[in-house]
């Protein structure tokens, strides 16, 4: 009975860490919360079809009120990573990490290191855009072929987390029809930066990730 | 010796005041020309957390490896991490509860994690980019791709995304603000 209580219990503890929140929202103990809690990462074409856009939101489930009071920390680097060898180490990295109202970007760029340590590759290109005030339209710029952006926007997720909850918890059996947007009216702090393809290769298949760095 | 000292810091002082006159809207008497400085880039940088496709580590990772998996560069995470995703997402679906279960994309249980537990996004670089859109599989991420959607018929659709119907499908189908066309293409905060 107690080894069935127990096998019980671990089997509810790995249901409930499904979808504990959802896409990479408050993922895992170590960041959850944090300035370093990378909630989402896109990339798709651009609208100019020869160019590819990264983006990447921390600082998830911020309400409208929390929004005016966010800022990007200084001591969290965002990398970009790209792969372009299929062996899933970055070959490329765009790094961006705020200081005093301005977001930097370096790269994209071959980084002296791969992996879980790095340095900011300032001997990258650098381009630099003020980041845009809660409230005030998106300042954008164009610099060594990149567009880049820095500022709070609308969380781009959605899902009903909400009833996932109540389904995970054993309260549903089911998803409602329709569902509930759990992340309507919530915002996050965004990176996104627009690349032209001829940067990464230009053709093919190139993976990519995002991460976010501390420093020590 | 001190005399000439002191013409030197008399010079210097006369130089101060030129500089400080010059500088007409600059009146806190400094005595260097405020130059713009590289702000500073210097020191280690260390990872804390990481993510490729949407929702892998939150979905399949167990509690107590959420924060290796973060730490665990993608080209390490398949070995150490797809036996785990496998258990794990055989004890949440009854879609892979039998010999030769797959999802849609005729991946069985082994297949469908061992893509997952290395968590990297692919991006084409030569046309659509979707997670998916009914015909391209795994080319990117848009903005309006209902991803959590797509995740759930893979994990409880079955073969035909026909299992599991209340499970397969949240029924939140789109954001709640809609997107830009162009740069920066995310809908303001509200």
């Amino acid at each position: 009975m107690k080894k069935m209580k127990v096998i019980l219990g671990i089997s509810i503890l790995a249901v409930a860490g499904f979808f504990m929140v959802a896409a990479d929202h408050i993922d895992a103990p170590a960041v959850q919360g944090g300035t370093s809690d990378i909630t989402d990462f896109y990339a798709f074409q651009g609208q100019n079809t020869d160019n590819v856009v990264f983006v990447a939101n921390v600082q998830g489930l911020l309400s409208p009120m929390a929004t005016a009071d966010a800022t990007f920390d200084e001591n969290v680097l965002i990398e970009f990573n790209i792969d372009t060898t299929g062996d899933n180490v970055e070959n490329l990295v765009i790094q961006a990490i705020p200081r005093d109202g301005k977001m930097y970007f370096f790269g994209p760029t071959n980084p002296g290191t791969t992996g879980l340590n790095s340095s900011i590759e300032t001997a990258g290109a650098q381009s630099v855009v003020d980041i845009s005030p809660y409230g005030s339209n998106a300042i954008t710029k164009t610099s060594n072929g990149l567009k880049i952006f820095a500022g709070p926007r609308d969380d781009p997720f959605f899902m009903d987390f909400a009833q996932y909850s109540e389904i995970i918890a054993g309260n549903a059996t089911g998803f409602n029809n329709p569902g509930s947007d759990t992340f309507a009216g919530t915002n996050v702090m965004s990176i996104v930066v627009e690349v032209p393809k001829g940067m990464l290769g230009g053709s093919g298949t190139v993976n990519t990730w995002v991460e976010s760095k501390r420093k020590q | 010796m001190k005399t000439l000292l002191n013409i030197k810091n008399i010079i210097a002082v006369l130089m101060i005041s030129g500089l400080a006159f010059n500088c007409s809207n600059d009146d806190d008497m400094n005595t260097v020309t405020p130059m713009p400085t590289e702000p500073d880039f210097s020191g280690l940088y260390v990872q804390q957390d990481q993510m490729g496709r949407p929702a892998v580590n939150t979905v399949f990772g167990s509690s107590a490896s959420k924060d290796m998996y973060n730490i665990t560069p993608p080209s390490q995470q398949g070995a150490a991490f797809q036996s785990m995703f496998q258990t794990n997402l055989m004890a949440l679906s009854p879609a892979y509860a039998n010999p030769g279960d797959a999802n849609a994309l005729g991946l069985d249980a082994a297949t469908f994690t061992g893509l997952l537990a290395t968590d990297v996004l692919n991006l084409s670089l030569d046309g659509t980019t979707t997670f998916y859109d009914g015909t391209n599989v795994l080319t990117g991420r848009a903005l309006a791709d209902d991803v959590i959607t797509v995740e759930l018929l893979l994990i409880f659709g079955g073969e035909d995304f026909s299992e599991n119907p209340t499970l397969s499908n949240d029924n939140v189908d789109a954001n709640d603000k809609p997107f830009l066309a162009s740069f920066p293409y995310l809908a303001s905060a509200w």
